[in-house]
């Protein structure tokens, strides 16, 4: 730099080097199939930013590295860089040789057509749950598969519940007496997220989804009771208007610190309120609509999936996938972050090894992958559900006009 | 930019000079390739860019494949079509004009109050840029927290003053929450005022107030006869740069409420981020609007351009 300012002719010659460089950019795809030896190191990406779950997935990658004598660099950004990320990635030709990503993104990076299809490298999809079969499949092939999934449930203070003499709700019914019971002295019955986003749209779906509404009629009467069913819960003041502007962490923090009785939350929040000196608290599947009907979450989880990086990285990444994805490694991630195990067989011993964990076991066999109906559709569906979810938790339009506008906006 | 600068060219008195002056031409523009370098390299290529980008269908499979079909102006007919666009542009005007009025009606007021010399004042006005200082990531959190109805320390306050009955409901509801950023980014803002119009005050000589005084002149007559017409430059300067910078705000109301609730903070550069990033994946529709906002504020930008040329000639 120094040299460029003293001589004024250098700059423009340096500038056109950056200039053709750039052009450069995007070069042939590295792409081809698999063959010859695998790479000695490859890259992972991930979103485990917090600390917890960070160390449990360096663990992960660890052990793997150690069996498949496969050296993994790791990458880590926070969750909502992670697709802007990868696009970028993508364009410039230098995506990581493995990525983990959240499942209903998958549909976006497998529509750039940077991923190839597991089944290349011998990964199958036997004794996996359907549900998660789905969420890695793209355009007939499966991209991802997932080490663990997670869902939603309804978590309760067993301490609150007991003071007011109630059994944890299974029906909608119920769960709107309990709240509505549970909701006294500046504290609420129950706590939910209901931000404008995809964690918005995700904590509504058990609502929509198991009152029998689908994402491609988003207008339908089951949506239209489902969304005046959870308006009705913060209308009547059982849960404070702030759902709308808190996100899981938020609600959980309402939970722990006792502002709320009862929760929407996922599975991965049970090793902090283990930490919690003097909480004790219970977990339930979410209530369905009526008794005996089981309720219908959506799928959440990251599922693996291994970019065109060139033959010999994809065959090493394919080996440190088959890895994680095997069932000491799965069962080892799915205990130290409180996921569920995505393989039907090894879910069914995790949940009687750990009690703790069985409502949500129970649910995932019924869990449904948020992109299996739209694929790469789902997100601008998402984007208009969870606006929906705002207007009419605001006030601002009944259940039905904000549905409605929600259809218009998805199909437009 | 460089046009504020140059005369136009005296008329050559022989060929002798004429090879001299395009001898400094070459030096000049020489000079100056730098910076020019430097603005076509980090402003005008990303700007084309998204000229570009905004005329065609950009996907996420384009960024892979390269390919994005050419649709014209198809992007800004869907943008300016979308019942969004009205609400996001009426936010974002009524957030840059109330945003700029408060900051700096409160930067002037805070300006003259330290131009006073007191003990601690030096001090007191260092802790006032602390705003400034803050990540604002970090100062959006924490104005979350203060404004949570519930628990916040903002209705706590109210509330043990005596202000509120009830609390309010700053960030869950529709009419409350356009208020709320902008008092967030008000109180973001003050300190870039207060500097700026501190360090013009202290430019104004001193000797005009005592004249002034020796006159008769009160106060209110000093304030108005004499600083805000000295300021007058200075203002121009705090009042255009706030609206370029307000105009383009996007992490503090993300962070505060993510457009919401109901979109009722919406505003063009959240709106635009969200076309492209956060559901739609609508590259293309998301730079459209981004370069809508480049045209805003490329014409308030002219236009300080003009009134400071403006200016510097009745300084001459």
């Amino acid at each position: 730099m120094s040299r460029a300012a003293r001589r004024p002719a250098r700059p423009a010659a340096a500038l056109a080097g950056v200039l053709l460089l750039a052009a450069c950019g995007p070069a042939a795809p590295a792409g081809g199939g698999p063959a010859g030896a695998p790479a000695a190191e490859i890259t992972a990406l991930d979103y485990y930013a917090d600390q917890q779950g960070s160390a449990a997935w360096q663990q992960v990658l660890d052990t793997c590295s150690r069996e498949t004598g496969i050296r993994v660099n790791r990458q880590t950004v926070p969750t909502d860089q992670m697709l802007p990320k990868i696009l970028k990635d993508a364009g410039a030709r230098t995506l990581p040789d493995l990525v983990f990503a959240d499942n209903p993104t998958l549909q976006q990076i497998a529509a750039t057509g940077a991923l190839t299809p597991l089944t290349d490298y011998g990964l199958t999809t036997d004794g996996y749950f359907p549900g998660i079969v789905k969420a890695g499949t793209y355009d007939g092939k499966v991209y991802g598969l997932a080490p663990g999934v997670n869902g939603l449930a309804l978590i309760y203070n067993k301490t609150l519940l007991a003071q007011a003499g109630i059994q944890p709700p299974t029906t909608w019914a119920e769960l709107e007496a309990a709240a509505k019971a549970l909701t006294r002295d500046g504290k609420y019955g129950l706590a939910f997220s209901a931000i404008p986003s995809e964690e918005g749209t995700w904590q509504f779906l058990p609502f929509f989804w198991s009152n029998g509404a689908d994402l491609s009629t988003l207008d339908s009467p089951e949506a239209v009771e489902a969304l005046a069913y959870v308006t009705g819960l913060v209308r009547s003041g059982s849960a404070s208007a702030s759902v709308l502007t808190w996100n899981q962490n938020d609600v959980a923090d309402q939970f722990v610190s006792g502002n709320a009785a009862m929760m929407v939350n996922g599975s991965w929040n049970l090793a902090r309120l283990d930490g919690e000196q003097g909480l004790e608290y219970g977990v339930v599947p979410l209530p369905a609509p009526e008794a005996g009907k089981p309720p219908v979450v959506a799928l959440g989880g990251e599922v693996g999936a291994i970019p065109a990086t060139g033959a010999d990285r994809q065959q090493a990444a394919a080996k440190v996938l088959g890895c994680v994805l095997s069932e000491p490694t799965m069962l080892a991630w799915d205990k130290s972050h409180a996921y569920v195990p995505s393989k039907v067989e090894v879910a069914r011993k995790f949940g009687q090894e750990n009690p703790a964990m069985q409502p949500f076991v129970t649910q995932v066999e019924t869990a449904r992958s948020r992109t299996a109906e739209l694929g790469e559709r789902y997100p601008k569906v998402s984007q208009a559900l969870a606006t929906a979810l705002q207007s009419a938790l605001t006030g601002q339009q009944t259940p039905e006009e904000a549905l409605r506008a929600a259809q218009r906006a998805s199909r437009s | 930019m460089t046009a504020v600068a140059e005369r136009p060219p005296r008329v050559a008195a022989g060929s002798g000079a004429r090879r001299r002056r395009t001898r400094h031409r070459l030096a000049a523009l020489a000079f100056l390739a730098p910076a020019l370098a430097y603005i076509a390299l980090f402003f005008g290529y990303p700007l084309a860019d998204n000229i570009a980008m905004s005329l065609r269908e950009y996907s996420v499979r384009s960024f892979y494949t390269g390919e994005a079909p050419f649709v014209g102006l198809a992007n800004y007919a869907a943008v300016l079509a979308d019942p969004v666009f009205t609400k996001a542009a009426v936010n974002t005007a009524i957030f840059t004009a109330a945003s700029i009025a408060l900051q700096f009606g409160i930067g002037l007021a805070l300006a003259l109050f330290f131009n006073q010399r007191f003990p601690g004042g030096t001090l007191l006005r260092s802790l006032v840029l602390l705003p400034w200082l803050l990540p604002m990531v970090v100062s959006g959190a924490v104005w979350r927290w203060m404004l949570d109805q519930d628990h916040g320390v903002v209705n706590a306050a109210l509330r043990a003053l005596g202000l509120s009955d009830g609390p309010t409901p700053w960030l869950t509801s529709p009419g409350w929450a356009l208020p709320a950023v902008i008092l967030v980014n008000v109180w973001i803002g003050v300190p870039f005022n207060l500097v700026i119009l501190h360090g013009g005050l202290r430019a104004i000589p001193e000797h005009l107030y005592e004249a002034a005084a020796l006159d008769g002149a009160g106060p209110w007559q000093r304030f108005r006869h004499l600083t805000w017409p000295l300021l007058r430059p200075v203002t121009a300067v705090v009042l255009m740069l706030g609206l370029v910078y307000t105009i383009k705000v996007f992490d503090v109301i993300m962070v505060v409420t993510g457009g919401g609730p109901a979109d009722a903070t919406q505003t063009l550069t959240t709106w635009s981020y969200r076309l492209s990033f956060a559901g739609e994946f609508a590259f293309g529709e998301g730079a459209a609007v981004g370069n809508l906002l480049v045209l805003v504020a490329t014409v308030f930008g002219l236009l300080y351009l003009r009134t400071a040329r403006e200016s510097l000639r009745e300084a001459e």
